[in-house]
């Protein structure tokens, strides 16, 4: 019973949210504007950052956050200055190195003061305030076959704002996508030559863009972060390669692909470890194996997914016949 | 074709250039008044017919230009001045003088590498050249950025047809319109402030499919037309913006001989529109159809400048095309050493 509630749970675990909110950025980045995002552990370690920091200095919530997104918006116009003009392949180098060096100067001793370096922050110095404005009660509460704290860590309340943010980000993608704004968008990724003929400044819609796309990153950081610790070990670059998993497994360009394919990806993941975790002796395997093992699983999984069905789960496979 | 585009007479006009001309009356040849067929497509015996159409109105103001390189028209809506674009030790693109009438169909010709695509791509702001400038309009276009030139009303289509694949046919085509508030990233997310005038621009869109036969794929990708079809699209999506100058890379290459003709009547429509056409084209008989002037360039420079029905017997046009030597035996032997003795 607690395998399977264990594994139901990641349904709607906050990290699951903080993925699919991280997959809706790079939604906006790549299935709408084509942009190479290599990069989005650094918009989202970079909102952590931001977030934990303020926080830790007795910022209230709500400049918290606009801080984080400030800094997500700052790194967006400096990686987009120079690049945006170039190829596409630039910005995915320049994203992927970008992400590196935040994560490596967040972690370096000499930044100890500022951000605690490699061993980061602890939660009980950024989740104060969060947890303080929770209308819930304390204590734990059981809802059908799962138990989580009210208030504390990896609780329901925490659950109901990340995926309140995941609606409200989702809402907002649903009204660009149809708009004439989101037509634009699509437009560059088939041809920037062609909008800039029709007379429309590429360069200003691909920025807007990777700004929208990195601020949703921004958030999924702070999402991410307030079950744990901030570690600038855990938004590294696996965390930017899950995140294009998710988005190519949910669908790219569709609205409800990178929700879902998020929830799938955690679902799929802790599915098989669990199972293998009750079914096969640790004189057989050791739990780390099958931690590793679990992705090797997973990763052939996806990998199938790709062969037979490219577009992913929600994509349409009409729109993968017309390449170029 | 031609019959489509017959210039519409001016009644008015007419009567009272009869009254100013024609001192005799010659009213009791006259064929009845009230067959208006008739007097579209033929004059009465011994009279003028005066018409407002473009066409004509450019035909008879080119027909006073010299027919040389680099000429000076009476109405240029584009000139431009000692443009030099050099790639590396090449030079591909050397225009002296240029200027392209306004309301005329131009045709811009030369065999392949003389630089009239590289010249588009100067003119339009997606190339930049070594030096020279000029005017678009009466405005200076140097150091315009491409978004800008499309706004300013000199609008482009490309020799390999660029068209959204993945979008739908209509949407390319609302890409294309001018005054779009729904484009802001804010006000996107407030459909009501820009739904009125999104409608607006989807009539104009499917009014210009309709004409361009189109109007049945309107909802299909872009990326299923057809090679014509494409360019049809290409060419539909630069008229949403209701361009000054519409510059046409190629508007017929690839495209089937039934289509051709439907494209070279919508060309001579545009021109009644009032809009200037500027087209590279191969093919010299359809240049010589429909363009009310005739550029020619080889290797970078203007070689010759005319009407389309002298131009191409231009023996710079034939040295273009053929080589200098054209009209020599070259497997002659003896004429060969002749030729390198005068070299």
């Amino acid at each position: 019973m607690t395998i399977i509630a264990n594994i139901l749970g990641e349904l709607f675990a906050p990290t699951t949210a903080a993925y699919a909110l991280a997959a809706i950025g790079l939604n906006i980045h790549f299935g709408m504007t084509g942009l190479m995002n290599m990069g989005q552990a650094g918009f989202m370690l970079l909102g952590a950052y931001g977030f934990a920091i303020t926080q830790m200095h007795g910022a209230n919530l709500f400049s918290s956050v606009l801080f984080a997104l400030l800094l997500a918006t700052v790194y967006a116009l400096l990686l987009g200055i120079p690049t945006l003009k170039l190829g596409p392949d630039y910005l995915a180098m320049v994203t992927l190195a970008a992400a590196e060096i935040v994560r490596i100067v967040g972690r370096s001793t000499s930044m100890t003061s500022v951000t605690g370096g490699s061993a980061g922050i602890a939660p009980q110095d950024f989740t104060t305030q969060f947890e303080n404005l929770s209308p819930l009660p304390d204590g734990t509460s059981t809802f059908l076959i799962w138990t989580y704290n009210n208030n504390i860590a990896n609780s329901w309340w925490l659950r109901i704002v990340a995926w309140v943010l995941v609606a409200l980000c989702a809402f907002l993608c649903w009204r660009w996508f149809r708009s004439p704004w989101g037509r634009v968008l699509k437009g560059i990724r088939e041809d920037e030559n062609a909008i800039r003929s029709l007379g429309k400044s590429v360069t200003k819609y691909k920025m807007q863009a990777l700004i929208v796309g990195g601020l949703f990153g921004a958030l999924a950081g702070i999402v991410f972060i307030l079950p744990r610790s901030l570690n600038p070990d855990s938004l590294g670059r696996t965390v930017t390669f899950y995140t294009w998993t998710i988005l190519l497994l949910g669908g790219a360009a569709t609205i409800m692909g990178p929700i879902l394919g998020s929830c799938v990806l955690w679902v799929l993941l802790t599915a098989v470890k669990e199972t293998m975790r009750v079914s096969i002796p640790p004189t057989v395997i050791s739990s780390n194996q099958i931690e590793a093992l679990g992705w090797v699983i997973v990763g052939v999984a996806l990998m199938l997914l790709v062969i037979f069905r490219p577009q992913g789960v929600l994509g349409n496979r009409k729109e993968l016949a017309f390449n170029g | 074709m031609a019959d489509n585009n017959k210039p519409p007479v001016d009644a008015a006009q007419k009567q009272k250039q009869d009254q100013q001309k024609r001192a005799v009356p010659t009213a009791t040849v006259r064929e009845p008044f009230y067959d208006i067929a008739r007097w579209g497509t033929k004059p009465p015996p011994g009279e003028d017919l005066i018409s407002t159409a473009y066409g004509d109105r450019v035909a008879r103001d080119l027909a006073f230009v010299e027919n040389e390189p680099g000429v000076h028209k009476p109405d240029p809506i584009l000139v431009a001045d000692n443009v030099v674009r050099r790639f590396g030790g090449m030079t591909a693109v050397d225009v002296g003088h240029f200027e392209i009438e306004r309301h005329g169909i131009t045709a811009l010709i030369g065999p392949n590498g003389a630089g009239k695509t590289t010249f588009f791509n100067l003119m339009t702001g997606f190339d930049v050249p070594n030096s020279g400038s000029w005017r678009f309009d009466g405005r200076d276009m140097q150091h315009v950025n491409p978004e800008q030139v499309a706004r300013d009303g000199m609008v482009r289509t490309f020799q390999l047809t660029k068209v959204m694949s993945r979008l739908s046919v209509l949407d390319n085509m609302l890409l294309g319109a001018p005054d779009r508030p729904g484009e802001s990233m804010v006000r996107s997310l407030f459909p009501g402030t820009w739904r009125k005038k999104e409608q607006e621009n989807r009539q104009k869109a499917e009014a210009l499919l309709e004409r361009f036969l189109l109007i049945k794929k309107k909802d299909d990708f872009a990326g299923s037309l057809s090679g014509g079809q494409r360019k049809l699209l290409e060419m539909a999506r630069a008229l949403m913006c209701d361009p000054k100058l519409i510059m046409l890379d190629e508007p017929m290459a690839g495209v089937n001989p039934a289509l051709k003709q439907s494209l070279l009547d919508h060309i001579v429509s545009l021109r009644e529109d009032g809009t200037t056409v500027l087209f590279v084209e191969h093919d010299i008989n359809m240049v010589r159809h429909i363009a009310d002037w005739v550029t020619v360039m080889a290797e970078g420079r203007i070689v010759a400048e005319g009407q389309p029905r002298t131009v191409m017997d231009d023996p710079a046009v034939v040295d273009a095309y053929l080589g200098a030597h054209a009209d020599v035996d070259l497997g002659d032997d003896s004429v060969l050493e002749g030729l390198e003795g005068r070299v």
